[in-house]
């Protein structure tokens, strides 16, 4: 037996901590996908891929089923000439961003984004952005980030293209007094509640990382505490901290607990009372409630399994347990940040099956010996899936949708309520 | 490097899938990074598989990198073999997997499995998605279908005995393989002719095996069967059909030219053309349709079939035509000549965007790019040829291919053009509050104004300063909008032919009168 096929089996083994750690064919997206999203929170954004015919491919084959009149992405494929050096990288970047830049007059922001190949080849995105800032400064402002596979997985995209954006974030000179900078992509409708609901708790001075435009970059410092949205955030994080923000620890808000707690979390940086905090939050809490609990009996008692794709699957799994009482199988998650992820961990009972990355066949022949009432997967295996008689709930929808905070909870148990549902619906 | 917004093609290695999904008992084994199994959903999600695609991903990271990829990739054939029990193994590299150089064909045949293991190369900085494809199916029929014949050319049917073929070409996330496979097969069994064996679709690497057995191949998907078909002439004298059955005329030459390499009458098929299509067309509700402008643009084999349904069985004008695959620029040369236009050879959706902003088509006839540049330009568009989405994998009987598929065709492309009646009254009355320019009413979008086309790469004004008077300008506006835009530019090609820098209503009826419509 070869070495590696040696190491797969050593650390399929549950770790002293219990959780599962797998290496295998891992079945995820790369963190180009980001752009998808991305694209669209960021409105005068644009992201040019550098890589190859496949990561062009990639992006259209998720975001190209929508028609666009003018994109705000696209890949400069890199040819047979640039790998053998028979032209300069550097000097063909400057033409396609030029050809960009003249095409799209309206841009401000462009991130270089990189990928498998260019990161093999060690093209070096970060000069590039810097020459070509300076070139067209101060129109456009040119940063790079890497959404490569062999680097990041899915969600983690983000948080390179957050990351990337943390050095160019102004300084905050608001003489001393706290500010709140919430991070991480949410809709604008829950972007808008949450606003109200720190402002209701007496916390004014908050900003969202991405900002809905280049033009409103969050000033930050070290009055700067940072609330993280997603659990998917590591450096950024640890780029902000390296400014001198400082991170509030909590649990992340999905459903009505962790939304609660997630605020109390803020108001206690703040120095907001406990009564305000309760006062403001219980009737929203309260209302979360309601609406989870005609979820709560479809769902109670219902068994799940959840396999790795954004990171967002430990505090999800949290949510169904204690919220909506249903029995978790199997957690995976491609990667977990155990600092970032205390709170939600403290939450999970004991003895709950976490597994972290991923050999796809072992973990599909332990979803299928399982027979679980609902799948939480990726889309390659969704279909597949419920060919062979298994629910599934695919997983990327829940980046894309409002999911976070007491307004949503509600649609956030229905996503999985649905596919159970429809089950019982369909008679053909 | 080159500036993509849109690919019409994926890599090579997609290509390959696409044989792999089609087949049967055979695995694909995929020297790739994490992140590149999105392939997967190509099938599973675009195409509705209900399957995962054959295709283990060795899926490395870059902690793998510092460490031994090779090693890597034979534990996940062997994996793979164990698991699936394949008949026959495809070992390649994806684009990044090839700048590390690990050789996975060699690698795959070094592990010795009892199964034929076919290397693949494709080079991914060179070549594309239909080229994958083809070269696969090549390598994938040359490796089984030669191991079973003793090297002796094919043996003569016994008189009485009923002609056979092959069907080559239809794959997975083929734009219509399906219902197309569908319409031809009914077309074959019709003329009395037996079918060996279909490949990629469905096959095995058994059935590839009986491939030698057929007196001759039909041919689909050149771009996808050809190289095959070439190679079984040269290795067992089986001839292959050229004639592509896309619409009424090019459905009865196929069969025509099926039954001449059967040896078969085709007469009593010929007879009963079967086509609501030349009846439709020939309809008085069609003669609106006469000499609409259209722009083509998509695979060759699909462009070219397009280009003469649009004109000898729609009535339409060919103004553009062109494909994104190089490796068929010659089909696509001959056919421009006949309709008298420029070709277009290009994979840059940019020189495609240009070239239907310059000629201002009535109607697009192209691939789901064509989509998004017809969405900005203001101007109807219907899919022809892949690269297409989900919409295009539809649960009905769709097919482009036979009389079936002539009957599709007029539907799809009539759908998004503005229908008669509206289209008259539009260009009477100008100030009706409902129905305005740009929004066929049929497709119930509310009236908008196109994007205006912010293309610095065209100008149809160039350097002679050319104006328009305000009335000039202002009666401009009458004209239908989808007739619009060619009427600006004979005006101001009439003005600038005779260096007249002012554009009144005068030039503006004079050139009307010099080009007509």
């Amino acid at each position: 037996m070869s070495m590696s096929a040696q190491a797969c089996a050593v650390t399929s083994a549950p770790s002293p901590d219990g959780v599962l750690r797998e290496r295998g064919q891992r079945e995820v997206f790369c963190g180009l996908t980001g752009i998808v999203w991305l694209h669209r929170k960021i409105q005068d954004a644009f992201f040019l891929v550098v890589g190859s015919r496949t990561c062009a491919h990639l992006i259209q084959s998720a975001a190209g089923v929508m028609i666009f009149a003018e994109p705000r992405f696209a890949t400069a494929i890199m040819e047979e000439r640039d790998l053998a050096g028979l032209v300069d990288a550097n000097d063909e970047l400057d033409r396609i961003v030029d050809q960009l830049l003249a095409r799209r007059p309206e841009i401000k922001l462009l991130f270089l984004v990189g990928s498998c190949p260019s990161e093999v080849i060690k093209l070096d995105l970060s000069r590039a952005a810097l020459r070509l800032s300076q070139r067209f400064s101060p129109g456009v402002r040119v940063l790079n980030y890497s959404g490569s596979g062999i680097e990041t997985t899915f969600t983690q995209g983000e948080d390179a293209c957050l990351a990337s954006l943390v050095p160019v974030l102004p300084a905050a000179h608001n003489g001393g007094r706290p500010s709140l900078l919430v991070v991480g992509a949410l809709a604008d409708v829950v972007e808008d509640q949450f606003k109200r609901t720190f402002a209701a708790l007496g916390i004014d001075q908050v900003a969202f990382l991405p900002p809905r435009r280049s033009s409103e970059l969050p000033a930050i410092g070290p009055e700067t505490r940072v609330l993280l949205a997603q659990p998917f955030l590591g450096d950024t994080a640890r780029a902000l901290e390296e400014r001198g923000c400082r991170r509030i620890a909590a649990p992340f808000p999905l459903g009505g607990e962790g939304t609660a707690l997630w605020l109390a979390a803020a108001a206690d940086a703040f120095g907001v009372s406990r009564a305000h905090v309760e006062r403001t939050i219980a009737p929203l809490k309260a209302r979360a409630e309601r609406a989870l609990a005609r979820y709560r009996a479809q769902l109670a008692g219902k068994r799940v399994f959840l396999f790795p794709d954004s990171q967002i699957e430990i505090p999800l799994a949290r949510f169904l347990a204690r919220e909506i009482g249903m029995e978790l199988v199997e957690v995976g998650t491609p990667y977990l940040h155990r600092e970032h992820l205390a709170s939600e961990l403290t939450l999970l009972s004991q003895g709950t099956l976490l597994s972290e990355g991923q050999d796809v066949e072992r973990q599909l022949d332990r979803c299928r010996a399982a027979r679980p009432d609902l799948v939480v997967c990726g889309l390659g295996l969704a279909n597949p899936l419920e060919a062979e008689g298994l629910t599934t709930k695919w997983s990327i929808e829940l980046i894309f949708t409002p999911i976070q905070g007491f307004e949503q909870a509600g649609d956030l148990a229905e996503l999985f309520a649905r596919p159970l549902l429809r089950q019982t619906r369909l008679a053909v | 490097m080159q500036l993509s917004v849109w690919t019409y093609e994926g890599p090579p290695h997609i290509g390959a899938m696409r044989i792999a999904t089609a087949m049967r008992d055979v695995h694909y084994v995929l020297h790739a990074p994490q992140g590149d199994t999105y392939a997967d959903l190509l099938f599973t999600m675009i195409e509705r598989r209900d399957r995962r695609p054959p295709v283990t991903y060795t899926t490395f990271q870059a902690r793998d990198l510092g460490g031994d990829t090779a090693d890597l990739l034979q534990s996940a054939a062997r994996a793979a073999y164990e698991r699936f029990q394949p008949q026959a193994m495809l070992v390649g590299a994806s684009c990044t997997a090839e700048l590390i150089q690990d050789d996975p064909g060699g690698l795959a045949l070094a592990l010795k499995l009892p199964i034929p293991v076919i290397p693949l190369e494709l080079p991914a900085y060179q070549r594309k998605e239909n080229w994958g494809a083809s070269e696969t199916f090549y390598r994938i029929v040359r490796a089984l279908a030669a191991s079973s014949a003793d090297g002796s050319p094919r043996r003569e049917r016994e008189a009485g005995a009923r002609p056979v073929c092959n069907l080559l070409g239809p794959t997975a996330l083929g734009f219509r393989h399906r219902d197309d496979l569908a319409e031809v097969t009914r077309q074959v069994v019709e003329l009395g002719i037996e079918i060996n064996v279909v490949a990629p679709w469905n096959a095995t690497p058994a059935d590839l095996a009986r491939l030698p057995l057929a007196d001759f191949n039909i041919v689909l998907y050149p771009e996808i069967a050809s190289t095959a078909a070439q190679w079984l002439q040269r290795q067992f004298g089986q001839p292959y059909t050229r004639t592509i059955p896309i619409g009424v005329g090019a459905t009865r030459d196929f069969i025509a030219e099926v039954a001449t390499l059967a040896g078969v009458d085709a007469a009593p098929v010929l007879a009963r053309t079967e086509s609501r299509l030349p009846w439709y067309s020939r309809s008085v509700d069609s003669t609106y349709l006469t000499g609409k402008r259209v722009f083509i643009f998509g695979d060759a084999t699909h462009a070219v079939a397009a280009a003469r349904v649009a004109t000898r069985e729609l009535g339409f004008e060919v103004v553009g035509l062109g494909t994104y695959a190089r490796e068929f620029a010659r089909e696509i040369r001959e056919a421009a000549a006949i309709y008298g236009v420029e070709p277009l050879i290009t994979d840059d959706y940019l020189e495609v965007e240009a070239r239907v902003s310059e000629l201002r088509p009535e109607l697009v006839l192209g691939t789901q790019m064509e989509r998004h540049i017809a969405k900005r330009l203001g101007i109807p568009c219907a899919v022809i040829s892949a690269p297409c989405h989900v919409q295009d994998f539809p649960a009905r009987y769709s097919p482009q291919m036979g009389f079936e598929g002539a009957n599709v065709l007029f539907d799809t492309w009539v759908h998004p053009l503005m229908m008669g009646l509206e289209e008259h009254l539009l260009g009477m009355f100008r100030e009706d509050h409902e129905f305005a320019d740009h929004a066929p009413s049929h497709l119930g979008a509310a009236p908008a104004a196109p994007q205006q086309p912010q293309l610095r790469v065209v100008e149809t004004v160039t350097a002679t300063e050319l104006a328009w008077a305000t009335d000039a300008e202002r009666e401009l506006t009458k004209i239908p909008f989808f007739v619009r835009g060619k009427a600006r530019r004979n005006t101001e090609r009439f003005a600038r032919e005779r260096n007249v820098n002012l554009i009144t209503l005068e030039t503006l009826y004079d050139a009307k009168a010099h080009f007509g419509r």
